[in-house]
């Protein structure tokens, strides 16, 4: 909310200066956001009057003009269509100097000479209009410098309220908390019942009194809308941001920036009979003030003559029934809308305006009479007028009730963390318009009609904090009860991982949640991603059921701005439906792709393979002291590379998988070199186990070394697991250190070097006894998958 | 004893000409071998007359003693010069960069994430997780955010439908735990959260840490002694300024935003703090009575407080990242920085 300063201390004027009062408030909770001078700079400027305004001899479109500066008579050529004899406007003289540095000097305009510049709204920097020279009012003292005439040297304070603070949104409401803050007398403008001079009363009905208690509005006959409002209240309204239309909306718009109350007019010949407050009938339009026409909601509340609708209530009048340049008579319409009820209600049409906003927040219950008043006099001032009598249509019991909160002086310690002085609660809580009744321990607090925040306790200590000073209060140290909290020793945290994959080359990135739904598509077309209602782009439309396309993307990125490698992990949540059940899976993903090493002096420029990436996730599992806990078997997945893709499981449960990336998906993300990435879940590598130590044996191992060959088909895997269950209990390490295909081997077959370690805890193994577990690998290899032995 | 004097001259000369182990052994066998010239010498001995013998005997020995050391510190300093060649050989160009896997790194996010859970957990806090797609429930009605409150659309939240939305704070999570747990509860919840909004200083997704503690005497005053402390040690500043501003929260009453000086101009004013020397950092206040309503703690009896941080912001007055975006753009000159 943009509010006048000057308007401001009107109402209260403190002895601070413009920054002095924006902290103060700011430190009140009402934040101030921007300051800004209500002008731009210029000087020079000065009330002047056209005298004379003389067709140019050279020029069609340009007037000689004979202006009264107040001191002397000048020449001027102005082309505004607006120039003539009589006009009180700016002037702009020699010397002058005004916005963006446009000095003003003396000129011949066609052959003849010009003095300065009469000025457009524009070319002060005081609005955008550029159709004509600004008139000022007739009374308008020549001669004196306008900055000093339109108050120019004013601030427009922007302050950012909070959703509770409607009071706030008002001068008289942001003066109330001035008034309190600085113990200063408020000098709100007398207010007084304007005289009836006609008997004319339109009638009102209220067909929904719970969501309209109060309607009140008079009859004003014969104004005179057809001059635009005077330039002290047009420079209100534009201070505070609101655009001057005519002088009955300007009124009504002065009143909601000045008390708080939002206003309609209507134009009386264009309602019939009376008004009725009622719900919209079905099929119902209504074409708004905003040149749009809406389809009535059945809920919506709607103000309307015995005939149609003539405005949705609180929220925008209608077009028909606007005052016009051609308005006798208006109905002057200030009512109360119940907050609770409103609520939501302009945005189902998509509207938020200066009125709904006032009224889904709360406007002060007890305002209505008193606004019309106000309006009544400031219109009567400006477009004259015969005022009829006020019509009031009220439902008492549908008003809000008036609350009364109890305040319990010792609960202010409890939370505040200090005592405060009974005569300080009560300074500051009847400055802000509570009536207090002391009782028995604390107050009963009388709540004023315009603070619809304030209704329980809580309210009141925030209240009374908030206007002694949060900073003011104590601060000290928590204090508790210190327990040494449970920490499992089997949980792994997440950051021993970070730093074990930091330390094996991989960077951590964050990549958004929600993916491109194509790229989804393509990484994972099985399954249904979560979609969101209201996605900030099409590019960010789903949430991600795999941290690869976004981990994929980062490294797309990086290799096409000429990193040659790249290594990144990301740890986050993926969401997956299964059988309509979403499940947010804690996931851990992996990508490596370029040069496996910095090339180097040291290292071969090669790029990674699959087994580098294998090592990686194996060393996840060594984590846990169990560098077998994950087994890797060939699978199929749909992004990834069909002959080099495996599935990762733990204790038989499927928990990831890792491969390289499909070459087809490979060349349309347009990658240079192959990606291979891994996916598991996190619980899978952050479950660890208590070590339990094994007594070590004392007796000497005997290594045995084979070398067979098998069929190419048959898995490492399986050849290992055959010779562990061949081999029985001495054996205590195997391991694959050769592989071969190739010269001197039949192409359908390859030779694996097995060295095995045998060992007991009992006894040192004689030959006999190794020989026998040996032949028993033998034998079973050859069994199992035609191994023959290589010599 | 000529013979002597010349054999011990010849020897000397050989020893000091000898320039390898090899020769130098050669020598010691020609001289002092089983067959050697001294060992001969020795022998003779017994050809001369009894009273001579003694004497001659120690003028041989004390003569091959001399020669025997000689010979084997030229053999030490042989060997020694053979160590120095060989080492001199195997020198290497230290300054070579070293082998081997390059190491990576952490996001700053988590950098900054696990410094403010060191803080929280040294005094007590547990640090908890929750799910980032919510039910409107506890991402708004227990928080005493009602259906149409502008709080919610101060919110610029995602839906997934109309009573499921990706949380737009962790404050969920704070909920979940007191529905479950008796006070007192001291938790901090990390994590995503999800605003729809994206321009300069707002991506649309970014991180949050929330705090809550509840007890039987937890007041205002405990809260702003806390987030003081944890401020000046996040900026590892005992002197910077805090200040407490009233705001508004559904949540929490009273309400307050968090300022510090700006740690960029120190509160002269400047770019970063919008020329007005302050930097908001966080939000906070007392735990509603109503939201304690929701969760069925009894808000006579307990009192607590909560607050709320944005991680990304942290990081960048901490780090001087400038630039909002680099977090999620995952560029490697950026990553590579922390």
């Amino acid at each position: 909310m943009n509010i006048s300063e000057k308007w401001l201390r009107e109402w209260v004027d403190p002895k601070l200066t413009t920054e002095q009062l924006a902290h103060q408030i700011t430190m009140a909770g009402l934040e101030v956001e921007g300051m800004q001078s209500v002008a731009r700079d210029f000087s020079g400027v000065v009330v002047a009057k056209i005298l004379s305004a003389e067709q140019h001899p050279n020029a069609d479109k340009l007037r000689v003009c004979q202006v009264d500066t107040g001191s002397k008579t000048v020449q001027i050529v102005c082309g505004a269509p607006n120039a003539r004899a009589g006009l009180i406007a700016p002037l702009a003289t020699v010397g002058a100097v005004l916005p963006d540095d446009l000095n003003i000097k003396a000129a011949e305009l066609r052959g003849i000479e010009s003095q300065g510049m009469l000025c457009a709204p524009n070319e002060l920097g005081l609005s955008e209009d550029s159709d004509g020279l600004m008139e000022l009012a007739e009374c308008a003292p020549v001669g004196v410098d306008l900055r000093e005439y339109l108050a120019l040297d004013d601030k427009v304070i922007e302050i950012g309220l909070t959703p509770n603070r409607a009071d706030c949104l008002s001068i008289q409401g942001v003066a109330r908390e001035v008034a309190l803050l600085n113990s200063a007398a408020m000098n709100a403008p007398a207010i007084g019942a304007v005289k009836q001079t006609i008997d004319t009363v339109f009638p009102v009905e209220l067909r929904a009194p719970e969501r309209c208690p109060h309607y009140v509005c008079r009859v004003i006959k014969g104004v005179d809308v057809s001059s635009p409002s005077p330039i002290w209240l047009q420079e209100k309204l534009r201070r505070c941001g609101v655009r001057s239309i005519d002088p009955v909306v300007d009124v009504t718009n002065y009143i909601m920036l000045e008390l708080g109350q939002p206003m309609h007019a209507f134009d009386l010949d264009q309602l019939q009979e009376g008004i009725v407050v009622r719900t919209a009938n079905k099929g119902e339009s209504l074409a708004l003030l905003d040149g749009q026409t809406v389809e009535l909601k059945p809920n919506s509340l709607v103000i309307a003559d015995s005939a149609k609708a003539v405005a949705l209530a609180g929220i925008m009048g209608g077009e028909h029934s606007a005052v016009s340049a051609n308005t006798k008579d208006i109905l002057l319409e200030s009512a109360f809308f119940t907050p609770n009820l409103l609520l939501g209600e302009p945005r189902t049409y998509g509207l938020h305006t200066e009125s709904s906003h006032r009224f889904e927040r709360g406007v002060d219950f007890e305002l209505q009479e008193r606004a019309l008043e106000r309006a009544t006099a400031l219109l009567l001032d400006i477009v004259g007028g015969e005022p009829g009598p006020v019509n009031r249509a009220c439902s008492d019991e549908h008003l809000p009730a008036k609350k009364t909160v109890v305040l319990r002086a010792m609960r202010i310690p409890k939370l505040l963390g200090m005592a405060l002085p009974a005569t300080e609660v009560e300074r500051i809580l009847s400055g802000l318009g509570l009536e207090l009744r002391a009782i028995d321990g604390g107050w009963e607090c009388a709540v004023p009609s315009w603070r619809f925040d304030i209704s329980i306790e809580a309210d009141l200590l925030e209240e009374l904090a908030r206007v002694y000073g949060y900073n003011r209060l104590p601060a000290q140290p928590i204090e508790g009860k210190l327990e040494i909290p449970s920490r499992p020793e089997t949980a792994l945290s997440i950051r021993g991982l970070r730093r074990h994959l930091s330390a094996r080359g991989y960077r951590e990135a964050i990549t958004y949640s929600f993916v491109d739904p194509k790229l989804q598509r393509l990484f994972d077309p099985e399954s249904k991603p979560v979609a969101l209602a209201n996605p900030i782009s099409a590019d960010m439309a789903v949430m991600r059921t795999s941290l690869l396309p976004g981990l994929v993307t980062a490294v797309q990125r990086n290799l096409h701005r000429q990193q040659t490698r790249c290594r990144l992990f990301e740890t986050g949540l993926r969401f997956v439906t299964e059988s309509d059940q979403l499940r947010q899976v804690p996931t851990l993903a992996m990508v490596a792709a370029g040069q496996r090493f910095e090339k180097s002096w040291s290292a071969q420029a090669n790029d990674v393979d699959f087994f580098d990436l294998k090592g990686d996730v194996e060393s996840l599992a060594a984590l846990d002291r169990k560098p077998d806990a994950l087994s890797f078997a060939a699978a199929q997945r749909t992004a990834l590379h069909p002959g080099q893709t495996a599935a990762i499981t733990r204790k038989g449960q499927l928990v990831g998988y890792m491969g390289a990336l499909h070459p087809v998906l490979q060349a349309e993300l347009d990658l240079s070199v192959p990606l291979y990435a891994c996916e598991i879940d996190l619980s899978a590598v952050l479950e660890g186990q208590i070590p339990q130590f094994a007594e070590i044996s004392k007796f000497p191992e005997v290594r045995r070394d084979l070398s067979i060959i098998v069929d190419k088909v048959v898995t490492s895997d399986a050849i290992l697991q055959t010779v562990r269950a061949a081999a029985k209990n001495y054996l205590t390490d195997l391991r694959l250190f050769d592989v071969y295909e190739g010269k001197g081997i039949d192409p359908k077959r390859k030779s694996l070097a097995l060295g095995l370690t045998f060992r007991d805890h009992s006894r040192t193994l004689s030959d006999e006894d190794v020989n026998m577990a040996v032949d028993q690998v033998v034998d079973s290899l050859e069994k199992n998958f035609k191994a023959e032995l290589r010599n | 004893m000529e013979d002597l004097e010349k054999l011990a001259n010849k020897a000397r000369t050989e020893i000091e000409a000898a320039n390898d182990i090899d020769s130098l052994e050669q020598l010691r066998v020609h001289y002092f071998g089983k067959k050697g010239q001294f060992t001969a010498l020795l022998r003779g001995l017994g050809k001369l007359p009894a009273e001579e013998k003694p004497a001659a005997g120690a003028k041989i020995n004390a003569v091959k003693q001399e020669l025997q050391d000689s010979l084997s510190e030229r053999k030490t300093a042989l060997e020694f010069a053979a160590v120095e060649a060989q080492l001199a050989d195997s020198t290497i160009d230290v300054t070579l960069p070293g082998r081997g896997q390059s190491t990576g790194g952490i996001h700053p996010v988590s950098r900054t994430l696990e410094r403010m859970e060191d803080f929280f957990s040294a005094i007590g806090f547990d640090v908890v997780e929750g799910p980032e797609i919510e039910d409107d429930y506890h991402n708004f009605s227990a928080l005493n955010i009602p259906e149409n409150h502008p709080a919610r659309a101060m919110h610029d939240t995602f839906y997934v439908d109309d009573h499921t939305v990706l949380r737009t704070h962790t404050s969920p999570v704070q909920v979940r735990v007191m529905e479950s747990t008796e006070p007192p509860i001291r938790i901090i919840c990390p994590g995503r959260v999800y605003r729809c909004d994206s321009d300069l200083t707002h991506t649309p997704m970014f991180h949050q840490v929330e705090g809550l503690l509840v007890d039987e005497r937890s007041s205002f005053a405990d809260l702003r002694g806390l987030l003081e402390n944890f401020l000046h040690v996040f900026f590892e500043r005992d002197d910077l300024e805090v200040r407490f501003r009233p705001s508004y929260f559904p949540f929490t009453e009273p309400s307050a935003e968090v300022d510090i000086q700006c740690v960029n101009c120190g509160g002269a004013g400047c770019r970063v703090c919008s020329n007005t020397g302050w930097i908001e950092v966080l939000g906070c206040g007392m735990v509603h009575p109503k939201v304690f309503e929701y969760s069925k703690i009894d808000p006579e009896r307990y009192s607590g407080f909560a607050f709320g941080m944005g991680v990304e912001r942290l990081s960048m007055l901490r780090y001087g990242v400038n630039d909002l975006r680099l977090f999620f753009e995952n560029d490697l000159h950026f990553l590579e920085q922390f």
